[in-house]
């Protein structure tokens, strides 16, 4: 008996091809037609902060885990993807020193004071977003600098002059071509990315399609019934970054899909709530983290019900 | 039936040995049999060293009602009683016994006399028989329903859904006539009206052979199921089959149906036909390390690395040697681990495939949910456990996990679902064992 052998617990096989690395690549994946429309519609600066929030969000990490003595977890791809998305929800005229501190809430106050990566209980690159947009309003609404040359929309954005749209401005929302921050305008670069995160099992439709659905819903009945504002509403704004992207994050969303749907229902009213009623433009980031918080809750609410579980 | 199956995975099927009729091989110096080798109490050893023993002799009776007998797989004499090692850490007695070589059968060998329902249950106990399928339920325990009218159908399992298994799939193949003749026992001595043979579409010859032999018993239908895992496990096979829940705590007889390993059901025939109780089996030898896969018929109590060099031996230093199949099998701390009742198959990894990856955080994607079949949700277990709840876990019913182990193949973290689970049980046990202490 002098083999060695290992002794581990079933199962043996593992499912190739599929971690957490995986995963984080392929919303960097669906993220990348967001990224090339951002540079097409407001330039290269698009592609410099997007780097540039990528690498401080790797490097924060980095930093703390060294810090802290732990192993270094930035192989997983998850900072790099937080980076981005927080580049997404910036104008293209963000200093880069700004985009920094939102990089250090997002990665280090919200991610890693919390235990890492699914530890989380708030989505960071959302209150990455809302602490820039508390601390520096001047940059974050300075949405038409760099926008050139394209037939930008008479207003600021779309969202600020929803009763103002018309069908005939579709083709301009889901082209992305007006000002905002850079990787939300494009509505169908962000779609298109939504499409193939379903496609790959990486998201299911429930949380976006109950979202938007939603959105829709409560945008029509809280706008004085006006159908043609509430559709348009859909393609402005942050709502498709947001619904395909950001309410769909694993860690700050429910386990379930009945719970998903009822986080996704949630979302939907209170974009449309704070959009309507709110002094803010925007709802998607608030609503989003609101529901975050309930998730907890949610998760306790809708269980799954086991096969011939008896009630005891 | 338009019934949604029950979630699983769709696992690597790997079946190299399908094509290959089980080869015998030759009667091994030494075996050491297990007393317990089944669920249910211990066999009682009714030999001592020096006794001379020959094939098919009673070498241990059942420990009680639930039990299995077990007999001498060689001819020769009984060296001694051993400790044996066994799965989970537990030991039981084990019958060394040294072979003449002659593989003679017990001559007091008859096949059993059977006239009612009571000799039928008593030739099943003495034929040794138990779920051969890995489960190793007594055969005799569960056949023994007290009022046949409960049996609604028996579901004859050949699913045989794990990798690199095939002993199930040439029994299908190469003892046809012994399933049906099984089924026509059944028919018989437990007025069993309806029998469904159920094997997975990944097995069409054994579909189309079962057919055609099926077609002269009106009783006896043959249904396809989905190749996805674990289609063979009995609460899964039932629902998918005849859409019935197994409430929990409860057996498939309280749903009407009796589920039985398609290889449990033809050694039941044999022994009926010929007298000698279950004294070998076919064992899948596969795996990254073994030279040439094959499927080995081997006396119960050879040591596993003599099945596997009958087999052609290994091509690489062994990294793992599995007893059972890659989802639920067990490994082994030695190669001379005997070959027991429930042994399907020997599976030898090499160094680099025997390594699991290192587990990484949980990022709460709900993949186990999604896969679990009996929709469980290993991801609060494993919160549950970690916070030392027993309470939490009994709500989220801990219990009712089979550790088929969809969850930890597919979780993208590589978390250890699995042993977290059976943990977790023991956990819930002992809590449980010292709230009744305190009483």
């Amino acid at each position: 008996m002098n083999e060695k052998l290992l002794v581990t617990v079933s199962p043996h096989y593992v499912r190739q091809g599929h971690d957490t690395r995986r995963v984080m690549l392929d919303v960097l994946i669906g993220l990348a037609p967001a990224l090339v429309a951002a540079c097409v519609i407001f330039g290269m600066r698009a592609l410099l902060l997007t780097a540039f929030s990528a690498a401080c969000c790797a490097l924060l990490e980095w930093v703390w885990d060294r810090l802290m003595k732990k192993p270094n977890s930035v192989g997983d791809l998850s900072a790099l993807v937080t980076g981005v998305l927080l580049a997404f929800n910036v104008p293209v005229g963000m200093p880069l020193w700004q985009l920094l501190v939102g990089d250090f809430v997002a990665i280090i106050i919200v991610k890693m004071l919390f235990g890492g990566l699914g530890r989380n209980f708030v989505n960071p690159a959302l209150v990455g977003r809302v602490v820039m947009m508390l601390s520096f309003p001047g940059s974050m609404t300075n949405y038409a600098a760099g926008v050139a040359r394209l037939d930008a929309l008479s207003s600021a954005t779309p969202l600020s002059a929803l009763d103002q749209l018309r069908y005939g401005d579709l083709l301009t929302l889901l082209l992305g071509r007006h000002g905002g921050m850079i990787g939300e305008t494009c509505a169908l670069a962000l779609i298109a990315g939504g499409v193939y995160l379903m496609a790959r099992r990486v998201i299911k439709p429930v949380i976006p399609g109950c979202y938007i659905a939603s959105t829709l819903v409560f945008t029509f009945l809280f706008n004085g019934f006006n159908l043609e504002s509430a559709v348009l509403s859909l393609f402005s704004g942050g709502l498709m970054l947001g619904a395909f992207f950001m309410a769909t994050d694993y860690v700050t969303s429910p386990l379930t899909d009945r719970g998903r749907a009822v986080f996704a229902v949630g979302c939907g009213f209170l974009t449309a709530c704070i959009r309507l009623f709110s002094s803010y433009a925007e709802g998607v980031s608030f609503a989003i983290l609101l529901m975050n918080l309930l998730v907890p809750y949610i998760n306790d609410g809708f269980r799954t019900k086991p096969l011939g579980g008896v009630k005891s | 039936m338009a019934l949604k199956p029950l979630h699983g995975v769709r696992i690597p099927h790997r079946k190299n040995t399908a094509g290959m009729a089980p080869v015998r091989m030759p009667p091994p110096a030494t075996v050491t049999i297990p007393l317990s080798m089944h669920i249910g109490r211990p066999a009682e050893c009714v030999v001592k060293a020096g006794d001379h023993v020959n094939v098919g002799q009673l070498i241990g009776k059942p420990g009680g009602y639930v039990s299995a007998p077990v007999h001498a797989s060689v001819s020769g004499t009984v060296k001694k009683i051993v400790p044996v090692l066994q799965f989970g850490g537990a030991s039981c007695q084990g019958v060394v016994i040294e072979s003449d070589g002659a593989m003679t059968p017990d001559p007091e060998l008859r096949p059993p006399e059977i006239t009612d329902y009571d000799s039928f249950i008593d030739a099943v106990r003495s034929s040794g028989v138990v779920g051969l399928g890995g489960a190793t339920f007594p055969t005799s325990v569960k056949l023994d329903v007290k009022d046949t009218s409960r049996i609604q159908q028996v579901l004859i399992n050949g699913a045989e859904c794990e990798g690199y298994l095939t002993g199930d799939n040439r029994t299908m193949l190469d003892r046809t006539d012994q399933i049906l003749a099984g089924c026509a026992l059944l028919e018989k001595w437990l007025d069993v009206k309806r029998i469904l043979i159920c094997v997975e579409d990944n097995k069409p010859e054994c579909l189309e052979k079962l057919s055609q032999a099926a077609a002269g018993d009106p009783r006896v239908t043959v249904r396809s199921l989905p190749s996805l895992y674990p289609q063979g496990g009995e609460k899964v096979l039932v629902y998918n089959v005849t859409g019935k829940i197994i409430p929990e705590g409860k057996l498939p007889l309280d749903v009407g149906c009796v589920v039985m390993n398609v290889t449990s059901l033809a050694e039941l025939a044999r022994y009926c036909a010929t007298g000698m109780p279950l004294v070998e089996r076919c064992v899948t030898v596969d795996g990254s390390a073994v030279r040439e896969p094959k499927n080995v018929i081997a006396p119960i109590g050879t040591a596993s690395r003599e099945v596997i060099e009958f087999a052609g031996g290994l091509k690489e230093p062994p990294g793992k040697l599995i007893q059972g199949g890659p989802m639920m099998g067990v490994c082994q701390y030695d190669m001379d681990a005997p070959v027991t009742k429930g042994t399907g198959a020997l599976l030898v990894f090499n160094q680099k495939d025997a390594r699991l990856p290192e587990p990484t955080p949980c990022i709460r994607c709900g993949g186990c949910i999604d896969h679990c079949p009996l929709n469980l949700m290993p991801v609060e277990f494993e919160r549950a456990y970690e916070k030392k709840d027993a309470e939490l876990l009994k709500k989220l019913k801990i219990d009712l996990c089979m550790e088929c182990g969809c969850c930890a193949f597919q979780c993208p973290a590589h978390r250890p679902l699995v042993q977290v689970n059976k943990l977790a049980k023991a956990f819930v046990r002992d809590y449980e064992r010292r709230k009744e202490a305190e009483k």
